[in-house]
């Protein structure tokens, strides 16, 4: 697959998120933020960074970056779309996903490898090890349980054993939620960085799996 | 020609800028004429303490500064070490102290920006940060708002530019109460053949302003902040002089270079750090001989009422001085606008050797650049031994503690020894996808990035270690065998990691120059410094002076940080400092354990002073103990090795035994039980390897005539346990040590806050 890794000026991930595309076999395509051209890729990274500079508020430019407009005619076709940290924030300004996010509880950057509860059908209750490292990913929705009814939460926050007490939760998410996708699936958000769990030398290679899954998400328009 | 306009009161403004009164006769002796307001600043700036290494110059020049795989060194703006590959590492230590404690937030977060502009004008990509970091008292109330102003300064600027901070050290002691110790050192990777030069080469090239906007934040940066003392009174007034930094701006600037240098568009680049414009254009004239002519009228202003001495002077950040060829100029301004970076022609390199500004039409200031950035004042200033009180005192023949347990865990519960999590959790250690080792291991091992851009799989598996450390006890009760420590303890870190140290970058921090004692130490440090890089073949490619750390004449302890760099042909192979499976066999290599309480953390949290003589060390045996950890490396005899520095064998070891292992001890050694626990005795390593290595190991030390002492083994359960001598449930050690920094410096956050920190 051809997969698009979209560059906003401020973006810093998108290299690693490059690499991470390759190591798994795929093609990435660099994509920058001033054209809405997507080249025909098959899915699109909206990777980790700090778009713009992220001044007013994390994402709330880069939603009207041309770039932007293109992901949202290309999801709206079904393309898959992964949002990575502040791509996950952007994707949530431009109204993509639901709920939004602010900064962490603690008031405080986080940054730590964190055990994951993935919750989508495919892998419901597998726990993954990834990196978090954010200083407002604390997600926040008026109703968390209509999200898990409708099967949007796509990963929690949790301990070793796939418990989410509050004291494996880093920044204070609502219900744990570490990642949302969109009513049809083809649209993920994920605060942790699965880009940077994809090399034995590096630590965990949990984020192959996830990155395949949301690669693979594409559904019928 | 209009004649330039003399400065009013000349005398008078050169002593309020810093300028001494011979100083102020030499400027005018260049210059055969009353300078004007902008000649006046201009040099007041260069021949600070900060620019011109006024002081220090004539000791420096002592120092080791070769070696076969230097391409850069001393005098640019960072060491370069080719690593082979084609590759090549940029790296070098800064400090950021004086804004960090009027502004501590700015403060470190400018002195982040500032050394990865250093790394980027030798056309590396910055690859890594480290920060070493020392503060005072950690119970007062102003040490905590200067921890959380730093950390957060650091984290906000690193984080947001895409560089991931990897290492460094977090150390307390009251000297540092009004004058803490922000040093940053920064990697960068770049093509071997592709060294930038910061050189005026060719006529009639168009120096191009790079970046953000020139306004009046940080004027005189250099020379009222960094080249004065603090009074306890009235350093609120300073705080305009502090930069303001913008890391979205850093960010762009940084990925907008590179690229010029990818397409070789540039001849000659410069950041602007201390000192603005006219430091960037008086050294890159002054390097090639060569002249140049600067229309200030033409640099991009926020505040348009500005002066010609403060567009000259101003350190605003994110700027950089390129000089191009004129047709590529348009290529220039093309890359730089894709980025949403200003790039503005504002001169060009002239044929003479004069410096020339001008302003509203008329010349403000013209002098040779050669004077601005090479012929500044030298001193050999007075110099008297540094003699610290209690350096006299016997410490080791004290008597041993009543409670060893208590003892232990009152070391191990230290700020100085508990993991700084609290701190690095506020940073991103991993952006970059090559960290290897980070935060909390021996030295950071990063592999280094593919060299064909942006999407591409690593070449191969080459890699870097690095160590920064300082130890400003030691370096206070002796400068002299201080700094022969500092610098072994960083080489031996980066080694236990199976790295091969290469060279060496300092950090000088110091009292006033103008103190006798101050220099003296400084003298004796750079002595030891150089005998201990002379003999662990690490010479240094570059660094920083940081003087006038004193408050009210109270001078901080001489205190040399060092920073290491190794090279890895394969950083898989990199070797941890943490058991990896029970059952693994512990040894002690390298020098037999000695006494050395002097200056020990033990010292410190047992008695509450400072005395001694720290131990001596022998930098042969210290050479042969690298060497060997370097080969058993390679040829897979070591499991983990973690050196044995602050706190002695015990912190070692149950830093050794990780989150997951515990150890029996089974030592029999010849001295007190606490001394063997405690002594900071230098040139040991304990390393784990499995049972059928041991023997392997112990023939290797003994070819390298070193000590190899068994000591014990790793278990799954988690106690440390030594007969009946000392018994520590690590569990309980570790949730201890997890709390001293919360415990320190959240007390204003919710209860709740602190439970998270369980992964």
């Amino acid at each position: 697959m051809r997969i698009g890794v979209l560059v906003f000026p401020g973006t810093c991930d998108d290299r690693d998120a490059a690499q991470a595309v390759a190591a798994i076999g795929h093609t990435p395509v660099r994509l920058w933020h001033a054209t809405s051209d997507l080249h025909g890729v098959d899915a699109v990274v909206l990777p980790g960074g700090f778009s713009y500079g992220d001044y007013l508020r994390a994402g709330a430019i880069a939603r009207f970056a041309p770039a932007v407009r293109g992901v949202v005619g290309f999801a709206e076709r079904g393309g898959p779309v992964l949002g990575i940290c502040n791509g996950f924030q952007v994707l949530c300004e431009a109204g993509m996903l639901p709920g939004a996010l602010t900064r962490n509880a603690r008031l405080r950057f986080v940054h730590r490898v964190q055990h994951l509860r993935l919750e989508a059908p495919t892998d419901r209750g597998r726990v993954v090890q990834i990196p978090v490292k954010h200083g407002e990913g604390r997600y926040v929705h008026p109703a968390p349980h209509d999200l898990d009814a409708a099967g949007q939460v796509f990963a929690r926050y949790c301990g070793p054993d796939g418990s989410t007490g509050s004291e494996v939760n880093p920044n204070g998410s609502v219900d744990n939620i570490a990642g949302v996708t969109n009513a049809a699936g083809n649209v993920i958000g994920l605060m942790p960085h699965p880009e940077h769990a994809v090399d034995p030398l590096l630590g965990s290679t949990d984020g192959r799996l996830v990155l395949t899954r949301a690669f693979g998400a594409a559904v019928a328009p | 020609m209009v004649p330039i306009e003399p400065a009013v009161r000349p005398r008078h403004l050169a002593g309020e800028l810093g300028l001494s009164p011979d100083e102020y006769d030499r400027i005018e002796l260049i210059l055969g004429r009353v300078p004007s307001t902008a000649e006046l600043g201009a040099f007041s700036v260069m021949w600070s303490e900060h620019c011109s290494y006024k002081s220090s110059r004539v000791h420096l020049r002592r120092l080791p500064t070769s070696g076969d795989q230097l391409l850069a060194g001393p005098g640019d703006n960072a060491g370069v070490v080719d690593v082979g590959g084609g590759r090549a590492v940029a790296f070098k230590i800064e400090s950021h102290n004086h804004p960090s404690f009027v502004e501590p937030f700015q403060g470190a977060a400018t002195g982040v920006g500032g050394i990865v502009r250093d790394i980027l004008t030798m056309g590396a990509r910055p690859i890594a940060l480290l920060d070493p970091l020392r503060f005072g008292d950690p119970d007062a109330s102003r040490t905590r708002w200067v921890v959380d102003g730093v950390v957060r300064g650091i984290g906000h600027y690193g984080n947001s530019i895409g560089v991931p901070t990897v290492g460094g050290e977090v150390a307390f002691d009251p000297c540092y109460q009004g004058n803490p110790l922000v040093n940053v050192l920064c990697v960068g990777v770049l093509p071997a053949d592709r060294v930038q030069r910061a050189r005026a080469e060719h006529v009639g090239d168009v120096a191009v302003l790079i970046g953000q906007r020139t306004g009046r934040d940080g004027i005189g940066g250099a020379s009222v902040l960094a080249s004065a003392d603090f009074s306890s009174a009235g350093d609120d007034a300073k705080r305009p002089n502090v930069q303001v930094g913008d890391p979205f701006a850093g960010n762009t600037l940084i990925e907008c270079c590179l690229e010029l240098f990818d397409r070789d568009l540039v001849r000659g680049i410069q950041d602007m750090g201390a000192a603005g414009i006219v430091c960037s254009s008086a050294e890159m004239a002054a390097a090639a001989g060569l002249g140049m002519r600067i229309d200030l009228d033409d640099v991009p202003l926020r505040e348009p009422s500005m002066q010609a001495w403060e567009i000259l002077c101003s350190e605003s950040q994110e700027r950089m001085l390129a000089l191009v060829e004129p047709q590529q100029v348009a290529a220039v301004v093309d890359i730089c606008a894709r980025w949403g970076v200003d790039a503005t022609p504002i001169g060009a390199v002239t044929g003479d050797d004069r410096l020339v500004f001008e302003r509203g039409g008329a010349v403000v200031h013209d002098a040779p650049a050669r004077a601005l950035a090479d012929e500044g004042p030298v001193y050999e200033r007075p110099m008297q031994p540094w003699t610290p009180l209690g350096s006299a005192e016997d410490v080791d023949a004290l008597p041993p503690p009543d409670d060893l347990t208590a003892a232990a865990l009152t070391v191990l519960t230290s700020p100085n020894i508990a993991p700084p999590t609290w701190v690095t959790e506020q940073y991103d250690s991993i952006v970059g996808a090559g960290t290897v080792q980070g935060p909390g291991s021996s030295a950071a091992v990063l592999r280094l990035p593919p060299t064909d851009g942006w999407g591409t799989l690593p070449d191969d598996r080459r890699g870097i270690a690095i160590a920064t450390d300082g130890n400003g006890r030691w370096c206070t009760l002796d400068p002299e065998l201080g700094a022969r420590l500092v610098v072994a303890e960083a080489a031996r870190n980066v080694a236990c990691t199976g790295a091969q140290p290469v060279s060496a970058t300092n950090c000088l921090n110091f009292g006033s120059p103008e103190q006798p004692e101050v220099m003296g130490a400084f003298a004796a440090t750079i002595d030891g410094m150089a005998a201990a890089c002379t003999a662990l073949g690490t010479p240094i490619s570059g660094g920083n002076v940081s003087f006038y750390n004193a408050t009210d004449d109270l001078s901080v302890h001489p205190t040399p940080v060092v920073g290491v760099l190794g090279v890895l042909a394969d950083c898989a192979r990199a070797v941890g400092n943490t058991v990896r499976e029970p059952g693994a066999v512990l040894y002690l290599v390298g020098a037999e354990t000695r006494p050395g309480l002097g200056g020990s953390e033990f010292l410190w949290r047992t008695a509450g002073r400072i005395a001694g003589r720290p131990p001596e060390i022998d930098l042969d045996e210290e050479r042969r103990l690298q060497d060997l950890l370097v080969a058993a490396a390679d040829a897979g005899l070591l499991g983990s090795a973690h050196d044995v520095a602050t706190g002695g064998v015990l912190t070692t070891l149950v830093e050794t035994c990780g989150e997951r292992f515990g150890a029996v001890i089974d030592a029999a050694p010849a001295l007190p039980a606490h001394q063997w626990l405690f002594s900071e005795s230098p040139s040991r390593v304990v390393v784990s390897t499995s049972p059928s290595t041991g023997a392997s190991l112990e023939r290797a030390c003994a070819a390298a005539e070193l000590s190899c002492r068994r000591v014990g083994t790793a278990t799954a359960e988690r106690l440390l346990r030594w007969g009946d001598t000392l018994q520590l449930d690590l569990v309980a050690v570790r949730a201890a040590q997890r709390q001293v920094f919360s415990d320190l410096f959240d007390q204003n956050e919710p209860a709740d806050a602190t439970a998270a920190s369980q992964h």
